[in-house]
C-alpha cells in the first residue's frame, strides 16, 4: 500500500489510487463508524479522506510512516475538524507543524530508499506488540483510538481514577515504542 | 531554547488518537511545534492508529463510492493541498498553532486584570472542550496552592517559573493531573507568560472568574 501511495504522489497514478480506495475506503468508513459516526456521515468523511489522499499524496513520504498510519491521521484530522463546529481552527497535525523546521526523517536513522520497507515493518511490529499487551493496557488503547474516548471518559467508563488510566496508557506506549526501537 | 519538560506520554498518545480535549490539544501542538522529540513521539503513537485501521472492521460502502471518488479527483486533478496561510504575527515567543488562534503578538492582545500582578487572556475553544487562556504574571509573584480538577497543561512562552516539580522556561510544559498540588512562583526578571489549558471539569463551567477559582480562591 505504501508503494501505491508513492506512485500516486509521483505519477498521479489512477490505477494505484483505485487499488488503494478498494482497500482503505471500507476500513476508513468502518473506523469512523466505530467512533460513533452514522453511516452517512462516515461515508462523507471517508470520501473526504480519500480525496485528501489524492491531493496530498505528493507530500507523503514513507519516512512519515506507513500508508495506513498516514491515512489514519487524515481521517482523524478531518473528523476532529468536523466536530469542532464552533471553532474554525484546524487540528494541528505533526506534518503541518514540522514543515517549518525539520525534515520528514526526524528522529529516524533510515535512508530514503528503505523507508517504504521500514514503514511496512513498523506497522507489523506495532500490530504484533499490541497483541502482546496485557488486557488492561490494550483496553485503554482501544478505547482511545477506536472508541474515541478521552482519558476522562475512559476513567468514567472503567470506573478507575484518571491516574490509573494515564499510567496504563504510559505503560502501553512504552512497550510499543520499545518494540519499534529494538527492531529497527 | 532547551526544552526540559515535555507532556506526559499518555498525553502524547491521546493527542495522536485525536481524543485530547481541544484546549489541551492546542497546548500540546504549541509545544510540539518547538519540540522534535515530541513530534517523533506522536508519530510513534500514530502507528497504533495505522495498525488499528488496518485490522479494524470494514464497513460496507456506497455502491457508487468508487465512481464518486474518481469523479472527485478528476475535478481536482493535479491539485495539491495549499498549506494554511501563516498569520502575520511577528512574535517569536508565540508558536505557529497559537499564533493562528491569537492573531496578534503577546504585546498586542487584550489583557484582562485579574489580581495585582496577574493578567489573563481567554482563548476560545469549542464548547465542552476545556478552557484555554494565557496568564501573564509579574516577577516574584506567587500563586496560592491549588489542586486540579483533571489534567492541567501549562506551557511557558516567556519568562520562567518554579514550583515543587521543577523550573519551567520557554517551551517547557508542565503536565499535571488532579493529584498534584503546587504553588508556582515567577522567578524571571520579565513577566512570565504561560498558556494554560484545563480539562474543564463540570465545576469550572463558568467564565473567567470561575476558571481562575483554583488559582485565586475567589
Ligand atoms: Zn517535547
Ligand atoms: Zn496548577
Amino acid at each position: 500500500m505504501t508503494d501505491l501511495l508513492v506512485r500516486i504522489g509521483a505519477n498521479r497514478d489512477r490505477q494505484a489510487y483505485q487499488a488503494m480506495f478498494v482497500y482503505f475506503a471500507p476500513r476508513v468508513k468502518g473506523f469512523l463508524m466505530s467512533k460513533g459516526a452514522d453511516s452517512a456521515l462516515a461515508e462523507e468523511l471517508m470520501q473526504d479522506t480519500m480525496l485528501t489522499v489524492w491531493t496530498k499524496a505528493s507530500m507523503y513520504h514513507p519516512g512519515r510512516g506507513s500508508a495506513s498510519t498516514w491515512i489514519f491521521t487524515i481521517a482523524r484530522n478531518l473528523r476532529i475538524d468536523k466536530l469542532r463546529r464552533e471553532s474554525v481552527q484546524h487540528f494541528d497535525d505533526v506534518d503541518g507543524l514540522e514543515i517549518a523546521e525539520d525534515d520528514p526523517n526526524t528522529g529516524r536513522t533510515v535512508v530514503a530508499q528503505d523507508d517504504a520497507v521500514i514503514a511496512g515493518q513498523e506497522r507489523r511490529l506495532v500490530a504484533a506488540a499490541m497483541k502482546r499487551l496485557p488486557t488492561d493496557q490494550a483496553e485503554v488503547i482501544r478505547l482511545s483510538f477506536v472508541d474515541d474516548l478521552s482519558q476522562h471518559d475512559i476513567a468514567d467508563r472503567l470506573g478507575l481514577p484518571l491516574g490509573t488510566v494515564k499510567s496504563r496508557m504510559r505503560l502501553a506506549y512504552n512497550k510499543l515504542r520499545q518494540a519499534l526501537e529494538s527492531e529497527l | 531554547m532547551t526544552i526540559r519538560h515535555h507532556p506526559d506520554d499518555a498525553t502524547l498518545l491521546s493527542y495522536a488518537a485525536g481524543t485530547l480535549p481541544e484546549a489541551l490539544a492546542v497546548a500540546v501542538s504549541a509545544h510540539v511545534a518547538l519540540c522534535p522529540r515530541c513530534r517523533h513521539g506522536i508519530r510513534t503513537a500514530e502507528t497504533v492508529g495505522g495498525a488499528l485501521l488496518d485490522s479494524g472492521s470494514a464497513a460496507e460502502i456506497a455502491a457508487d463510492a468508487l465512481d464518486r471518488a474518481m469523479a472527485r479527483i478528476e475535478t481536482r486533478a493535479g491539485g495539491v493541498a495549499t498549506p494554511e496561510p501563516l498569520p502575520d504575527v511577528a512574535d517569536a515567543r508565540v508558536p505557529a498553532p497559537l499564533a493562528r488562534r491569537l492573531g496578534a503578538g503577546l504585546d498586542d492582545i487584550r489583557w484582562r486584570w485579574i489580581a495585582p500582578g496577574v493578567r489573563s487572556h481567554e482563548i476560545t475553544v469549542s464548547p465542552g472542550s476545556g478552557s484555554l487562556m494565557l496568564l501573564k504574571i509579574a516577577p516574584g509573584k506567587s500563586m496560592p496552592d491549588h489542586g486540579h480538577g483533571g489534567t492541567e497543561l501549562t506551557m511557558v512562552l516567556d519568562g520562567s517559573y518554579s514550583d515543587e516539580t521543577g523550573r519551567y522556561g520557554p517551551g517547557d510544559v508542565a503536565d499535571l493531573d488532579e493529584s498534584i498540588e503546587h504553588s508556582p512562583m515567577v522567578d524571571s526578571e520579565v513577566d512570565c507568560v504561560c498558556l494554560v489549558a484545563l480539562e474543564a471539569p463540570t465545576r469550572f463551567k463558568g467564565r473567567i472568574a470561575r476558571l481562575l477559582q483554583p488559582y485565586l480562591r475567589i
